[in-house]
């Protein structure tokens, strides 16, 4: 690796944060989703959760919530391609002597911290809803499921944006991509009383892997339960960012 | 600098359609070492796509491009350390300060540390933006971004640089003023500039030599005063309607921009 290839990455590593840490709209924007999530499903459906006999609902749901933030955050800040493209940015950075493929490995690792922040930000208000953690030392777990479905999905997002030209096809992929990895992962409801064929989609969904891992973290499971989902998760996650990388090489202006 | 036969630009045969139609038909043409050299032409012409083609960022249909000698199709990213460019289009991060940009420049040309800062301040102060180094980019004016995105090409040193249009959008003083500084640039440090133009006067004033193109075709090459003896007329304005038929100023002051607004709403993305 040459100086401009580590330079690439470095500088759009940066360049990610900087553009977060200054716009502090989105950074509540986005935390706002999530918090309405929590506070919505955990008071509305906790007593019936209670009730059925799944136990304290906040407790459950807490993961899935902090998952969906790092989602939502990576998928958009591997879409945001499709902006840079719009302002014009992006030609900077294709015309760079840095191979592409780490030009999109700094982007996507920058996505990825932002979306891990954004993780630890919704945990930090889920304990205002009254979640308790099991142990403090399973935080670092805990972050590496943050990160590992934070790099999953920049990179997913990144794919995505490379091969579309505009924003039309942007209300597709919430509502027919990001919206259903969500809802069947386990996130908001137990996977295991539904249909087959919804078990079948939970089973094929990445996420579903980080919502359990991350869970098995926070709850205090067995490490070997956790390192199971962490290979599946490392193996998309590797997928992910060679198909990103490929599509995001393959960009002409 | 590599000497490689006194051409820094070679092109042979270049194709490349969208579709159907055909927006450069068989472009060859060389450009020298250390010579200013201009793409003159009417909208649609070709122009940026020629340049898109030879910067890498455009594959073209059929043809070759070696640019200092080497193969842009083979070698890119040792092509893309040649050169600077400067877009038609916007290509600063609004969201970052002008040293911010400049930064983030060097650091992906690999501009060793201790560098960095010297040469942004030398390349800031040369085009009069080290006292707004700190705004953030969105709060410039037009002019303030294309001087900004001049300095930015400069500032990883290159040979040669690519202007697309680059005093479009400029008041006729800070026009002059980037004149003088690229003839500085061009004799003091032989810098190669190509550069596209509408503008006929402008295209004159430069006085390096220039290619006509029209539909993607070579119409015409050479300084003004062979095209204008060539042609048998005392104006090159005169002389490009000789030779395509057609007027190539946009008289209206902004028609220009607004039928390149037009085209990319039209086709929903920026070029
Ligand atoms: N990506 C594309 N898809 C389809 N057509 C394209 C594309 N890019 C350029 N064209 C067409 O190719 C032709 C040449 O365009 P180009 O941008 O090279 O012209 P130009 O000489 O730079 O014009 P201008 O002076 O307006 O900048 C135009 O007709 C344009 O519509
Ligand atoms: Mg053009």
């Amino acid at each position: 690796m040459n100086s401009s290839s580590m330079g690439a990455v470095w500088g759009l590593w940066l360049r990610q944060i900087k553009r977060y840490l200054r716009s502090r709209s989105r950074l509540i924007g986005s935390l706002g989703q999530p918090v309405l999530f929590l506070v919505a499903l955990g008071f509305g459906f906790g007593p019936v959760f209670q009730k059925a006999g799944g136990g304290n609902y906040i407790q459950f749901l807490t993961p899935g919530i902090v998952l969906m933030g790092v989602l939502f955050t990576a998928i958009f800040s591997g879409i945001e391609i499709i902006w840079d493209r719009q302002f014009g940015f992006l030609k900077e950075t294709l015309v760079a002597p840095a191979p592409r493929i780490f030009i999109m490995l700094g982007r996507t690792l920058g996505g990825a911290t932002i979306a891990i922040i954004q993780g630890f930000l919704v945990l930090a208000v889920s304990f205002a809803a009254g979640f308790r953690l099991e142990s403090w030392t399973r935080l670092p777990a805990a972050a590496l499921f943050m990160g590992l479905t934070a790099v999953a999905f920049t990179a997913l997002g990144t794919a995505i944006a490379s091969v579309l030209e505009d924003m039309q096809g942007f209300q597709l992929i919430m509502n027919f991509l990001v919206m259903p990895i969500f809802f069947f992962s386990g996130s908001i409801f137990p996977l295991i009383s539904l249909p087959r064929f919804l078990t079948d989609v939970a089973a094929a969904n990445p996420l579903t892997y980080g919502v359990d891992g991350l869970r098995l973290a926070l709850e205090g499971g067995s490490y070997a339960a956790m390192g199971r989902d962490a290979a599946v998760l490392t193996a998309v996650a590797a997928v992910l960012v060679v198909a990103g990388g490929n599509l995001f090489s393959r960009i002409q202006a | 600098m590599s000497q490689s036969g006194g051409d820094i630009i070679e092109v042979k045969d270049l194709v490349k359609t969208f579709g159907s139609f055909t927006a450069v038909g068989g472009l060859s043409f060389s450009v020298k070492r250390g010579e200013i050299f201009s793409f003159l032409g009417p909208n649609g012409a070709g122009k940026t796509t020629t340049i898109k083609m030879l910067t890498t960022l455009l594959r073209p249909d059929s043809g070759s491009i070696r640019i200092a000698g080497l193969d842009t199709a083979r070698e890119p990213l040792e092509v893309r350390r040649k050169f600077g460019i400067v877009f038609q289009d916007a290509s600063l991060d609004d969201e970052l300060t002008a040293w911010e940009n400049m930064f983030f420049h060097a650091v992906l040309y690999a501009v060793p540390a201790a560098e960095r800062a010297p040469r942004i301040e030398e390349m800031l102060r040369f085009v009069g933006l080290w006292d707004r180094r700190k705004d953030l980019v969105k709060h410039f004016s037009g002019g303030m971004k294309r001087r900004l995105e001049i300095a930015r090409c400069l500032s990883h040193q290159p040979d040669l640089i690519f202007l697309d249009e680059p005093t479009s959008g400029l008041d006729p003083q800070n026009r002059s003023r980037l004149w003088e500084h690229l003839r500085r640039l061009n004799s003091e440090l032989g810098t190669t500039i190509f550069l596209t133009t509408h503008s006929m006067e402008e295209a004159e004033k430069v006085s390096g030599r220039i290619l006509v193109i029209d539909g993607g075709k070579i119409a015409a090459e050479g300084t003004p005063d062979e095209i204008k003896r060539r042609t048998e007329t005392r104006t090159l304005e005169e002389a490009f309607l000789a030779l395509t038929g057609r007027d190539l100023r946009d008289d209206v002051p902004g028609a220009v921009e607004d039928m390149r607004k037009a085209r990319l709403i039209w086709r929903g993305k920026s070029r």
